[in-house]
């Protein structure tokens, strides 16, 4: 079976400084990988390289075997590789249902279809459906801008999952959401990553939520892969206790 | 909205539509003149606003086009064209051009970017002074026909306004489409922030491109219109100071709200022709006055409008939430 992401001596430099060194790793159908790593570890700019943000300096990325390094990033969503960003990234002045639509409009037809076709591009009971999931009903319509922190992350997430993606990198989900709402997220992500089969990738500092989130956990330490295991075998290792989770 | 405040809306944009038909029936000349040109200044302003105000793309060269706009309805209808096919083949120029012009912002945003277009605005300007094998340079173009429409002549002021207001309502329902269709969704979302929009598959480049296309279009058809209206056209109208004008129109109207265009464009047209009781001081007083309301309200006229609409809503919304919150502890 070709896994759904595939990267290979994956590396990017700016100037002098070698933030991703020669990273490789692969994650299969349905599998939750978890990213973790101290500040400054590589973990973000390795996202970036993977999504096209940023083109590294050397190494593949494929997804379902396909090559796509330094492919831009609106192209990779539509390949059906999708994102969350470390801050917050919804759209404030669309209400949150135009925000979903925004977010799966791309995946509908073509540019010239979607200009002459319905004005919700036949979106609206799919963004309601996300919305009925992500319990945000009483504020469908709403400006995103005015929602809370937390529930901007979980529009955010939700904004991640309307294109039906195949695969979605999220850039720490749990930052900032309070507990109840962290449980509720938790819950929603293994529920997609179940019933639609979404393959994930998680960075987060919150080690609770990766290790009962996560099905695999990698290890990321000075732009290299320190470790990589199931989540028991990662709390064990010493190198690992050593360069992040302290004794 | 409610649906008493949108009946209450839909009353009054037939009423506003009503007036515009019949009151100017007993304008004399000059009142036609200056309500048929607040009509074209309002569609060229509605063209900067798709780019700016929607597409959040700055530009300096709207003006630009409403002088290539004006110039090639001159130069074609004086060649006998009909006027309608000039529009065609302006519309066609406006967008090609506009589309290059956009270029640039793929690679330069907000203050350089006015920079690149100012320069276009300069090139245009030249273009049209200089080339006088085809605009006549600084002596114009006079005698510019007015078109028939449907075999209804339109030389006489009341029937070319009539001309005018028309080409704006379907400019304005055009726009009314474009910007509720997953089109308007895509140029707000390049507007508020252009990396997201990527990564939710957006190609921010076509839209980039596609705004400065639509937006030149609108600025060319509001030229084809200014010909015919002065029947005479030369370089000035068209220099810089027509664009940053037009980019006051929709500032000061409100950018990024559909109406905002009508609310700048009267300003900018009717105000001055209002204060010129005032004499020698209106150009004064009219600063002022926009100098106030950009204190006042950064965001336009329609930013009020808008904050005072959303501030209501939060009031309403926290006494429904006050009435349930005293009901539960009553059932307590």
């Amino acid at each position: 079976m070709t896994a759904v992401l595939d990267v290979r001596d994956v590396k990017k430099s700016f100037g002098g400084i070698t933030a991703v060194d020669g990273v490789s790793f692969d994650v299969q159908e349905g599998e939750i990988l978890g990213l973790i790593g101290p500040n400054g570890c590589g973990k973000s700019t390795l996202f970036n390289c993977i999504l096209g943000q940023l083109v590294p300096s050397a190494g593949e990325v494929r997804v379902d075997g396909k090559l796509v390094t330094g492919q831009r990033p609106a192209e990779l969503n539509r390949l059906g590789v999708s994102r969350t960003f470390q801050l917050l990234q919804v759209f404030p002045k669309l209400s949150v249902r135009d925000n979903l639509i925004l977010a799966g409009q791309e995946h509908r037809g073509s540019m010239m279809s979607r200009l002459f076709g319905p004005s919700d591009a036949g979106l609206t009971e799919t963004a309601d459906q996300m919305i009925g999931f992500f319990k945000l009903e009483h504020l469908a319509d709403e400006p995103a801008g005015g929602l809370s922190y937390g529930q901007q992350k979980l529009l955010d997430a939700a904004m991640a999952f309307m294109g039906g993606p195949r695969l979605v990198l999220l850039d720490e989900p749990a930052g900032g959401v309070n507990p109840t709402m962290l449980g509720d997220l938790k819950e929603r992500l293994i529920a997609i990553n179940r019933e639609r089969r979404a393959t994930f990738v998680v960075i987060e500092h919150n080690m609770e939520f990766v290790m009962s989130l996560c099905s695999r956990v990698m290890v990321m330490a000075e732009g290299k892969v320190l470790a990589i295991g199931k989540p028991d075998e990662i709390r064990a290792n010493p190198a690992v206790v050593e360069a992040y989770l302290g004794h | 909205m409610s649906k008493n405040s949108r009946l209450l809306l839909a009353a009054l944009a037939v009423v506003v539509i009503a007036g515009l038909i019949v009151i100017p029936m007993n304008f004399n000349r000059y009142g036609l003149y200056i309500l048929s040109q607040w009509a074209v200044m309002t569609i060229a302003a509605m063209g900067l606003n798709l780019t700016l105000g929607y597409a959040g793309q700055v530009s300096l060269a709207q003006g630009a086009f409403v002088g290539i706009g004006a110039y090639g309805a001159a130069i074609l209808t004086s060649h006998g064209w009909p006027l309608i096919a000039a529009l065609g083949l302006v519309i066609v120029i406006c967008f090609i051009v506009g589309w290059l012009l956009g270029y640039p912002a793929l690679r330069v945003q907000h203050h350089y970017l006015a920079f690149v277009t100012l320069a276009f605005s300069t090139l245009a300007f030249l273009v049209f002074r200089n080339e006088s094998w085809m605009t006549n340079g600084i002596y114009g173009i006079s005698n510019i026909p007015r078109p028939e429409i449907f075999g209804f002549p339109t030389r006489k002021p009341l029937p070319f306004y009539y001309l005018c207001l028309g080409s704006l309502a379907l400019v304005t329902l055009a726009m009314w489409w474009l910007i509720r269709s997953p089109w308007g969704r895509a140029f707000m979302a390049l507007r508020e922030n252009p990396i997201r929009a990527q990564s939710l598959g957006i190609d921010t480049r076509r839209y980039t491109l596609m705004a400065f296309a639509i937006g030149s279009v609108l600025g060319g058809i509001a030229g084809v219109l200014y010909a015919p209206l002065t029947q005479y056209v030369d370089p000035v109208p068209f220099n810089l100071q027509l664009s940053l004008d037009l980019l006051m129109m929709v500032i000061v109207g409100g950018a990024g709200f559909m109406l905002g265009p009508f609310l700048g464009a009267m300003i900018a047209v009717l105000l001055p022709e209002w204060l010129r009781v005032a004499e020698g001081y209106y150009l004064m007083l009219y600063a002022l006055a926009v100098i106030a309301l950009l204190i006042y309200s950064p965001t336009g006229i329609l930013g009020i409008l808008d904050r005072y609409l959303s501030s209501r809503r939060t009031q309403a919304a926290s006494a429904l939430r006050a009435a349930a919150q005293s009901k539960l502890e009553a059932a307590q």
